[in-house]
């Protein structure tokens, strides 16, 4: 356990696209190496999932969606980010519920926003909105659903 | 609420509506329905500071069959909506409701399609307070013209 997990990893995975943000690890990797790539990284000592969550680049790049996967690693104080890009009309990603149970929550709530599928989740369903909602709420392409309101300084009619 | 629809309209019932009305505004218990930020100042008035057990109301019925008032305080979400309405509905007549707030009024700073804009798109109100959020002085202040209006008959 005294090794630097990440030192490990990228010693590993030396064709990945690794870099700095913020002072923080992040790590790129494809949709057909998550699974083998989320083993590894806790087999080398990141016990805990921080974070699922998705970012929605819509027309500003290809892919369109990013799955952003937060590790901690708590015996060895590092952190990990690891981003899957997914392209707009192909959204299905391993669960990381077999590794990490408590994954099962958040990818829950990106399958609700973003519409991403998590294959081999148990139990995916919606969380946040009602169960028969239609739509994915945080894409950037879904309206606010605001209504409009009538200000009393203003002089138009909305 | 009036008892006159069981005996014929004289002096004597309107004293005694007078006095079932009376009787209503003075410990009119309120049921937990405190959702967001609105729960604090709701948990404010109840406390010692601006004490609402003067008026009789210190006393939040978990269950909606023993509550006469109905403060909705904080977001409702279209989710909250349903359960909302049911707590409502559990609840005995005579009952009033009191929308807290700015979300709970119309939909408040969150004017998008997860909020319900205005609790009484679901459930019938009395009395609106506005704030976001109203403090206790101004959630007491609903809540004793919600009395008078009930002594009034108007409520």
């Amino acid at each position: 356990m005294s090794p630097d997990p990440l030192e490990g990893l990228k010693e590993r995975f030396t064709e990945l696209d690794w870099h700095l943000s913020h002072g923080q690890e992040v790590v790129r990797v494809e949709r057909e190496q998550l699974l083998e790539f989320a083993t590894a990284a806790q087999e080398a000592g990141f016990d805990m999932l921080a974070d699922v969550t998705a970012v929605d680049w819509y027309r500003s790049r290809e892919p369109r969606f990013d799955v952003v996967i937060n590790l901690l690693s708590m015996s060895h104080r590092a952190r990990l980010r690891i981003l899957v890009g997914l392209a707009r009309d192909d959204t299905v990603v391993p669960s990381l519920v077999p590794l990490w149970p408590g994954a099962n929550f958040a990818e829950r709530e990106v399958f609700d926003f973003f519409g991403i599928v998590f294959e081999g989740h148990p139990d995916l369903t919606r969380i946040l909105m009602p169960d028969d909602w239609d739509g994915f709420p945080l894409r950037k392409d879904y309206d606010t659903g605001a209504v409009p309101v009538q200000f009393k300084a203003s002089h138009k009619v909305s | 609420m009036s008892i006159r629809r069981t005996a014929p309209s004289n002096l004597l019932t309107a004293s005694i509506d007078k006095a079932a009305r009376w009787a209503q505004t003075r410990s009119m218990f309120p049921a937990t329905f405190g959702l967001a930020c609105c729960a604090i100042e709701m948990m404010a008035t109840g406390a010692a500071h601006n004490d609402l057990a003067r008026f009789g109301m210190e006393v939040f019925r978990a269950s909606p069959r023993q509550a006469d008032l109905m403060i909705v305080a904080g977001r409702v979400s279209q989710k909250m909506a349903p359960v909302l309405r049911q707590v409502y509905d559990q609840m005995p007549d005579p009952k009033w409701v009191i929308s807290m707030g700015a979300c709970a009024s119309t939909g408040g700073m969150f004017n998008n399609y997860a909020l319900v804009q205005g609790v009484d798109q679901i459930v019938p109100v009395d009395m609106y307070v506005p704030g976001c959020p109203p403090g206790p002085q101004g959630l007491m202040h609903g809540i004793l013209t919600l009395h008078d209006r009930i002594m009034a008959g108007k409520a």
